[in-house]
C-alpha cells in the first residue's frame, strides 16, 4: 500500500485543509468585475392567470438595468425533462412545457414572474417589489386524490387533466399477483404516506452568467452536482448555444443530495441575461426562496398489501401510490416513482409476485425530483412497515419474519420479478450482525428499566437493499433515460511523474479529492499526493454525468480504474524499451517496472519522463505522451444492503420520541476509504431520522408553503440525534465492476425511516397502535395514542 | 452611507455601509473574507457564525454598522501563525467533521466559544451548544467528536 494510504486507508481529507481555513470557494464566493445582481419576482399565489405585468414604475427605480418577463423568452426552449415514462397503455407521459419565466399562468409559489437586474441585490430587490402583477387567482390543486376527479381544475389547460402517467409494473403479473392476494392465507395492508420533504443542502443555490462578446463564448458558474448534465440540457434544449461556446463551472459546493442535480431557469435566466444585458449577471438564492425554487422530496401516498402463506412466507406484494410530481416535471422526476422505487419492491426477499402500480400528478406545487435515495427509500419504507406488520399481526418476531424470507446466500445472481439482478449479498450476515452490534438480546431488560421510568421503549428493524451506481445506460435507455449514465475519466501523467485526474464525477461533500487518489496511487503503487483531482468544470474535464444515485465511485472510480490501466499499458511498453525487453516480462510494483526473475528495474518518474522526452524512443511503436481517457458503462446497478436498528424511549404523557440508539450493519461490498464511508452513512442516517421524526414540507389548502423557513421546517439539530453506532465489515464484493465496490451515500436514508416508524409503534403496540404517519412528532404520536385508546 | 472600522483577525478594516448592510455581508464583500458563510434568512443556521469582542455572533443578526469599533475573529483567523491549522480545525480533520464544508467555519467558531466557556463539555452539552449551527452532511456524530478531540488536547 502507498506511505500515505491507499485502498482501504482511511486518509484523511486532503480538501479539508480549504474548508477549514475559509478558503473554500463555493458559487457565491466568487465575483466577476461588473458583475450586476438578479432578483426573481415570485408568484406568491398557488394558481393564476397572469392579466398583466406592468414594469413601467420599476424600470425607472435606482440601478435597474433590464426587467425581464416572459416576452423575452419567446423563442427560448422551456427546461427540459430527462425522463420519459411510459404509462399501462403504451402511452408516453403528459410532459407540460416548463418555462424560464411564467408563461400565461402561474403554477406554484414561487414560480419566477419577473426578473430585475439591477446594479446592486438591494436594487433588484426592490425594483422587484415595484412590479405591478394583475394575477386572476384559480382554484388551486394540492390533494393528488382529489387533482384526479373528474372536474378537477387543470394545472396545465393544454393537457388532458392532471394524470402525468399511470405506470404499471410489471404489468403482466398484475393479474397473477391480484389471485395471490385473494386466495393467500393471510393479507396486510398498510396506508401510508412518505411526507414531502425539502433537501436543504446547506449551501443555497447560486448562478452567475459571464458572457465574453468579443469572444461569444457563455460561462455559468452554478451549485451543480452534474456540471456537464447543465450544459448539455441548457445548451441544447433551452438556450440553443452549442457546447463550444458554453462552459459551466460547478466549484465547491455545499450539499446537493439531489437537488442540485436539476436543471433550473435561474442558471438560463443567469445565462440568457449575461448576453441581453452584455454584464455578468448574479443570483444568489436565500433560503425562503430555496424553499419555494428547489425541488422537493418524496411525497407519495401508498397502499400496500403483503400476502403470506400459514409459514409466513411472502407470496405477492401488491402496491398503490400516487406521486406528487408538482407544477412542472423537474429533470429526473418520472424516473423517481418508477424505475427508481418499483424495482426495489422485491427488497431483500424471495417474494415471487409483484405488482406496482403509481400515478404521478401534477399538483400546484414546487417541482419533486431525486432526494438522497430517490424511490428507494419510498419502496424501502413501505415494504420494511408493512412486513414489521404482518409480524406483529402473525405473532412471528419480525427479525426472524425477515430471515425466513431473505434471498439467501446461494441463490445469486438472483432475477427478481421486478427487473433487477442482484449479482451478489448477503443478508442473513447482515442482520447476524446487526443483532450483535444492537445487542438485542439486552432489549427486553433495557425496555423493563425504561417502563420502570414512565417511558414506553421500542425496538424497530429494517432491513434494506438499493440499486444504486447509477446507471446501465442501455436498460436505463429501455427505461426511459434520454441520456446514457456512464462515467469519464482522463488521467494525465505528468514528466516527472505526478497524476491528474479529470473526472466527470463531482463532489460536493464526497471527499473525491481524497479517495480517487487512493485508488489510483494503490494500482501504480505510488503515493497518493502525488495525484490530483480535477473536477466541476466542463472546459477541463471529459463528458461526464456527475455525482447522485451513489455513483462516484462505483461508475467514477470504475472509470478512473480503466484510464490508468491504459496509462499503466502503454508505460509497460515505454519500460520494456527502456529495458530492452518484452513487455510482457514486465512487472510494475511498488512504482518500479522490473523485467520478471531479474533485478532489472526502471522507477515509475523515469519511464513518465521517457515518453515526455522521447530521445531513443520507438516512434514506430509508440506515440509519445501519457495521457488516456476511458468512459466506463456499468453492466449492472450495485446493491448495498443493509440491517439497521432503532431504540426510542416514547413519553406516553406527551407524545415525545427519544432516540436512544441507531445501529446500522451495512454491506458496501470493498470500501476505499472506511472513514469516509462511515461519514457518509451518519449524513444518511440524520436525513432519514429527520424524516421520520421531524421534516415535513407542508401546504395548505390554498397552495401556500406553510412551512417556508427553518421556522417551520425542522431541520435535525445536534441534539436531536444519538452518536451511531455503524459496521460495514459485512463484504460481499459487488462481481461487475473493477473495484468491488457498492455505493453508500443513500444507504442511511434508504433504511433509517422505516426503523425509526417500527421501534415508535413497537413502543406503542401494547396500546393498540398500528401506524403513525411520518414525522412522529409529539401531536402525532400524543394523537395516535389517544385514538387508539 | 456610514463608515465603520473594526478589527478583523487582528487587522483593522474599513468600509462605508448602508445602514441596512449586514455584518456578514460586509465580511464578505468589504473585507473580501468569504469563509464565513450565510445559509439562510432566519438566523436559524448559524453557518455565519463569528466572534465579536470574543463571543460566539451570528453575523447575520447584526448590523455592520453595531460592529464599529469592534474586534472581529472569523475562520480565516483560526489557523496557527505558521498557518498550520489550530487545534479545533485539525480535530475536525482527524475525525472527519466535515464534508461539504460550507457549515464548517460557523460549527469551528462555536466550537471554540464553546471550549472558551467550558473545556471540558460532555456530549449532550456539545450537542446542546451546536443547537444553533446547522449540518446537513454528518448528522453531527464527527463534529462532536472532534470537539471531543479538541477539548482533551487543550485539556
Ligand atoms: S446565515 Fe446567519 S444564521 Fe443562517
Ligand atoms: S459539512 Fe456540509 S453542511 Fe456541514
Amino acid at each position: 500500500m502507498p506511505a500515505d494510504g491507499g485502498i482501504g486507508a482511511s486518509t484523511r481529507r486532503r480538501e479539508d485543509v480549504r474548508f477549514l481555513t475559509g478558503k473554500g470557494q463555493y458559487t457565491d464566493d466568487i465575483n466577476i468585475r461588473g458583475q450586476a445582481y438578479v432578483h426573481f419576482l415570485r408568484s406568491d399565489i398557488a394558481h393564476g392567470k397572469i392579466n398583466n405585468i406592468d414594469t413601467s414604475d420599476a424600470e425607472n427605480m435606482p440601478g435597474v438595468i433590464r426587467i425581464f418577463t416572459s416576452k423575452d423568452f419567446e423563442g427560448v426552449g422551456g427546461v427540459p425533462c430527462g425522463w420519459q415514462v411510459t404509462d399501462r397503455f403504451g402511452q408516453p407521459m403528459q410532459e407540460p412545457k416548463h418555462p424560464v419565466l411564467a408563461e400565461g399562468k402561474v403554477r406554484h409559489v414561487g414560480e419566477p414572474i419577473a426578473a430585475v437586474v439591477a446594479e446592486t441585490r438591494e436594487q433588484a430587490r426592490d425594483a422587484a417589489e415595484a412590479i405591478i402583477v394583475d394575477i386572476e387567482e384559480l382554484p388551486a390543486v394540492i390533494d393528488m386524490k382529489a387533482a384526479l376527479q373528474d372536474g378537477a381544475t387543470k394545472v396545465h389547460d393544454d393537457l388532458t387533466g392532471n394524470l402525468c402517467f399511470d405506470w404499471g409494473f410489471v404489468e403482466e403479473n398484475r393479474e397473477a399477483v391480484d389471485e395471490a392476494i385473494r386466495n393467500a392465507a393471510h393479507v396486510t395492508t398498510l396506508e401510508l404516506t412518505n411526507n414531502r420533504l425539502v433537501a436543504n443542502p446547506m449551501e443555497p443555490r447560486v448562478a452567475i452568467g459571464d458572457y465574453d462578446a468579443a469572444r461569444d463564448e457563455h460561462t455559468l458558474y452554478t451549485t451543480s452536482q452534474n456540471p456537464h448534465v447543465i450544459r448539455l440540457l441548457m445548451g441544447a434544449f433551452v438556450l440553443g448555444i452549442p457546447e463550444n461556446k458554453l462552459r459551466v463551472i460547478a466549484p465547491d459546493v455545499g450539499g446537493g443530495f439531489g437537488t442540485k442535480i436539476f436543471h433550473y431557469q435561474e442558471e438560463a435566466f443567469c445565462t440568457f441575461a449575461a448576453k441581453a444585458v452584455n454584464r455578468p449577471v448574479k443570483w444568489t438564492s436565500s433560503r425562503s426562496e430555496a424553499f419555494m425554487s428547489d425541488a422537493h422530496g418524496r411525497d407519495h401516498v401508498t397502499k400496500i398489501e403483503l400476502a403470506l402463506d400459514e409459514n409466513g412466507k411472502f407470496l405477492a406484494v401488491r402496491t398503490d401510490t400516487y406521486a406528487n410530481m408538482g407544477a412542472y416535471l423537474s429533470t429526473f422526476a418520472p424516473s423517481v416513482p418508477t424505475w427508481l422505487h418499483g424495482t426495489l419492491m422485491a427488497g431483500n426477499y424471495t417474494t415471487p409476485l409483484v405488482y406496482v402500480n403509481v400515478k404521478a400528478v401534477f399538483t400546484n406545487t414546487v417541482p419533486v425530483d431525486a432526494y438522497r435515495g430517490a424511490g428507494r427509500p419510498e419502496a424501502t419504507f413501505q415494504l420494511e412497515r408493512v412486513i414489521d406488520k404482518a409480524a406483529r399481526e402473525l405473532g412471528i418476531d419480525p427479525i426472524e419474519l425477515r430471515r425466513r424470507n431473505f434471498i439467501q446466500p446461494d441463490q445469486y445472481p438472483y432475477a427478481t420479478p421486478v427487473a433487477l439482478e442482484y449479482d451478489t449479498g448477503n443478508y442473513p450476515a447482515t442482520m447476524d450482525k446487526l443483532v450483535e452490534i444492537a445487542d438485542i438480546k439486552g432489549f427486553a431488560a433495557r425496555k423493563a428499566e425504561s417502563e420502570s421510568r414512565g417511558k414506553k421503549r421500542g425496538l424497530g428493524i429494517a432491513h434494506y437493499i438499493e440499486a444504486c451506481g447509477i446507471a446501465p445506460s442501455n436498460l436505463v435507455g429501455q427505461l426511459g433515460a434520454r441520456a446514457g449514465l456512464y462515467e469519464s475519466a482522463t488521467v494525465r501523467v505528468n514528466p516527472t511523474g505526478g497524476l491528474v485526474v479529470m473526472t466527470g464525477s463531482h463532489s460536493h461533500g464526497q471527499g473525491h479529492e481524497t479517495t480517487f487518489p487512493q485508488v489510483v496511487a494503490e494500482m501504480i503503487g505510488i503515493d497518493a499526493g502525488m495525484v490530483e483531482i480535477v473536477h466541476g468544470d466542463t472546459a477541463n474535464t471529459p463528458m461526464g454525468m456527475g455525482t447522485y444515485g451513489s455513483r462516484s465511485i462505483a461508475v467514477g472510480g470504475s472509470a478512473i480504474v480503466r484510464a490508468t490501466e491504459k496509462i499503466i499499458a502503454k508505460a509497460r511498453k515505454i519500460a520494456a524499451h527502456l529495458l530492452e525487453a518484452s513487455d510482457e516480462d514486465i512487472e510494475l510494483k511498488d512504482g518500479q517496472f522490473t523485467v520478471k526473475g531479474t533485478d532489472k528495474s526502471v522507477a515509475w518518474g523515469d519511464v513518465c519522463l521517457a515518453a515526455y522526452v522521447p530521445h531513443n524512443y520507438p516512434l514506430e511503436d509508440l506515440e509519445p505522451g501519457l495521457e488516456e481517457t476511458a468512459f466506463y458503462d456499468p453492466a449492472n446497478f450495485v446493491y448495498p444492503a443493509g440491517a439497521y436498528a432503532c431504540e426510542v424511549e416514547v413519553d406516553p404523557e406527551t407524545g415525545k420520541v427519544e432516540i436512544m440508539s441507531f445501529c446500522a450493519a451495512d454491506d458496501f461490498g470493498n470500501i476505499i476509504n472506511p472513514m469516509i464511508v462511515e461519514g457518509q452513512v451518519h449524513g444518511g442516517l440524520a436525513q432519514g431520522i429527520g424524516q421520520a421524526l421531524l421534516e415535513h414540507c407542508v401546504y395548505d389548502e390554498n397552495g401556500q408553503l406553510v412551512s417556508g423557513s427553518y421556522m417551520d421546517y425542522a431541520m435535525p439539530r445536534a441534539d436531536d440525534l444519538p452518536s451511531f453506532v455503524t459496521d460495514t465489515s459485512c463484504q460481499t464484493p459487488c462481481t461487475h465492476n473493477p473495484l468491488g465496490v457498492k455505493g453508500c451515500g443513500e444507504a442511511g436514508a434508504i433504511g433509517a425511516p422505516p426503523a425509526v416508524v417500527n421501534a415508535v409503534v413497537d413502543a406503542l403496540a401494547d396500546m393498540g397502535v398500528t401506524h403513525i404517519d411520518m414525522p412522529l412528532t409529539p401531536a402525532r404520536v400524543w394523537s395516535a395514542i389517544q385514538a387508539a385508546k | 452611507m456610514i463608515s465603520v472600522t473594526m478589527t478583523v483577525n487582528g487587522k483593522p478594516v474599513s468600509g462605508a455601509v448602508e445602514g441596512r448592510t449586514l455584518l456578514v455581508d460586509f465580511l464578505r464583500e468589504t473585507a473580501g473574507l468569504t469563509g464565513t458563510h450565510v445559509g439562510c434568512d432566519t438566523s436559524q443556521c448559524g453557518a455565519c457564525t463569528i466572534h465579536v469582542n470574543g463571543r460566539a455572533v451570528k453575523s447575520c443578526t447584526m448590523l455592520a454598522a453595531e460592529a464599529d469599533g469592534a474586534e472581529i475573529a472569523t475562520i480565516e483567523g483560526m489557523a496557527n501563525p505558521d498557518g498550520s491549522l489550530g487545534v479545533i480545525q485539525a480535530a475536525f480533520k482527524e475525525h472527519h467533521g466535515l464534508q461539504c464544508g460550507f457549515c464548517t467555519p460557523g460549527m469551528v467558531m462555536s466550537a471554540a466559544s464553546l471550549l472558551a466557556e467550558n473545556r471540558n463539555p460532555s456530549e449532550a452539552e456539545i450537542r446542546e451548544y451546536l443547537e444553533g449551527n446547522i449540518c446537513r452532511c454528518t448528522g453531527y456524530h464527527n463534529i462532536v467528536k472532534a470537539i471531543q478531540a479538541a477539548a482533551a488536547q487543550l485539556g
